[in-house]
């Protein structure tokens, strides 16, 4: 049943996705590609859940390295993201 | 309320503050309020799943997410404007990892609250999405360092092609899916074919960037980000977790978008982007 629900909620947001984009103009290519790759980061969630379900030492510091590495990547995206978006008004 | 279903909440919340960030960083007057709505959405998320582990390796967790947040906002500060594209690269690849070590660490037998090991095996569904989130997070790891290496001039920028590249790439992915095979026979965190998927994924990730040129490496960096977010995707069905299901094919799919309006902005295909090095390399010979 859990792998149906999932499915279900995969199936209907791949959708959205598809249709949450559809005019944008060239200048903002790169801070929505810089915005979306901040959104990715959400695995940092995923990874604090590993860090804790392990019970060999091995895969609890594979789950906290997970945490580090993704952690940077949301941070990092969403101000550098944050960053462009702030040069791009000043420019106008 | 119990905690379970206030979790739950969050990250419902979290999700249509991802959808909303998205829709409003696609027009420029709303743009930099979108980041900051989806940087909110992440922001609730995180700490709706520290409170839902409360029993969790608190010093781990805790110390991991501030040194990665001293990182990540030291680099971003200190990057110069143009810089910007090969550092989300490089941002992406880190996320991707992160994916990879993830589906990793689920092979290892998961502990119940009096600390003994859940005995039940790993199902084929999930053994399915464990290889899944190794291989794609594994592809975009090497994949955007490569795109980072290449952007920043520290790689050459060209095209890099050598004989029999299809022939190599072709015999990889084969290797790749018999690998996979027999991980999802026997999932284990001792199998060779463990090892067997994470070198090829690495490899392969390699591999597909390579060929393609200095000019085209903004196009591969937003396909790169959305198997970033497939490979998030892949995370969460390994987890049973519908936020990084929702939020990474959120991703996943809008980044394939994106690949495409880039595309046709510089009036090519995706696959002649993918494919032009080998072409020129047919070409030529």
């Amino acid at each position: 049943m859990d792998a149906i629900y999932l499915t279900f909620i995969f199936a209907l947001s791949v959708f959205l996705g598809f249709e949450l984009i559809a005019k944008v103009p060239a200048t903002l290519h790169t801070p929505l590609m810089s915005g979306s790759n901040a959104i990715s980061g959400i695995t940092v969630v995923g990874a604090i859940v590993a860090a804790n379900h392990g019970s060999d030492s091995t895969a609890i510091w594979l789950g906290t390295f997970a945490v580090f590495l993704a952690t940077i990547n949301v941070v990092g995206g969403y101000m550098v993201t944050d960053r462009m978006l702030g040069m791009f008004k000043k420019k106008q | 309320m119990n905690l379970p279903l206030l979790i739950n909440l969050a990250y419902v919340a979290s999700a249509i503050l991802f959808i909303l960030g998205l829709k409003k960083l696609s027009s420029p007057a709303t743009a930099r309020n979108g980041n900051l709505l989806s940087a909110l959405g992440m922001l609730i998320a995180i700490i709706a799943t520290l409170a839902s582990e409360l029993k969790l390796p608190w010093g781990n967790i805790v110390g991991a997410l501030i040194l990665g947040s001293l990182v990540g906002a030291v680099a971003a500060k200190r990057v110069q404007m143009t810089g910007m594209p090969e550092l989300v690269a490089l941002f992406n690849g880190l996320g991707g990892a992160a994916s990879l070590l993830v589906g990793w660490s689920a092979l290892y037998p998961a502990v119940g609250v009096d600390g003994l090991a859940l005995a039940q095996g790993i199902s084929t569904f999930t053994s399915i999405t464990i290889v899944l989130s190794i291989l794609i997070g594994g592809i975009t790891l090497t994949g955007s360092m490569v795109a980072y290496g290449k952007l920043s001039e520290k790689l050459s920028s060209g095209a890099i092609q050598f004989p029999r590249q299809q022939i190599v790439n072709a015999a990889i992915v084969v290797a790749i899916l018999f690998s996979a095979f027999m991980l999802c026979l026997t999932p284990s965190h001792d199998s060779f074919w463990l090892c067997a998927i994470l070198i090829l994924s690495l490899v392969f990730g390699v591999m597909i960037v390579i060929p393609i040129g200095g000019a085209d490496m903004p196009v591969v960096i937003a396909l790169l980000n959305s198997y970033s977010g497939l490979a998030a995707c892949a995370a969460g069905f390994v987890l049973n977790n519908n936020l990084l299901i929702v939020a990474g094919s959120l991703v996943g799919t809008s980044g394939i978008i994106l690949t495409n309006i880039m595309c046709k902005a510089m009036n090519r295909s995706l696959s002649n982007v993918l494919f032009s090095g080998f072409a020129a390399a047919k070409e030529s010979t």
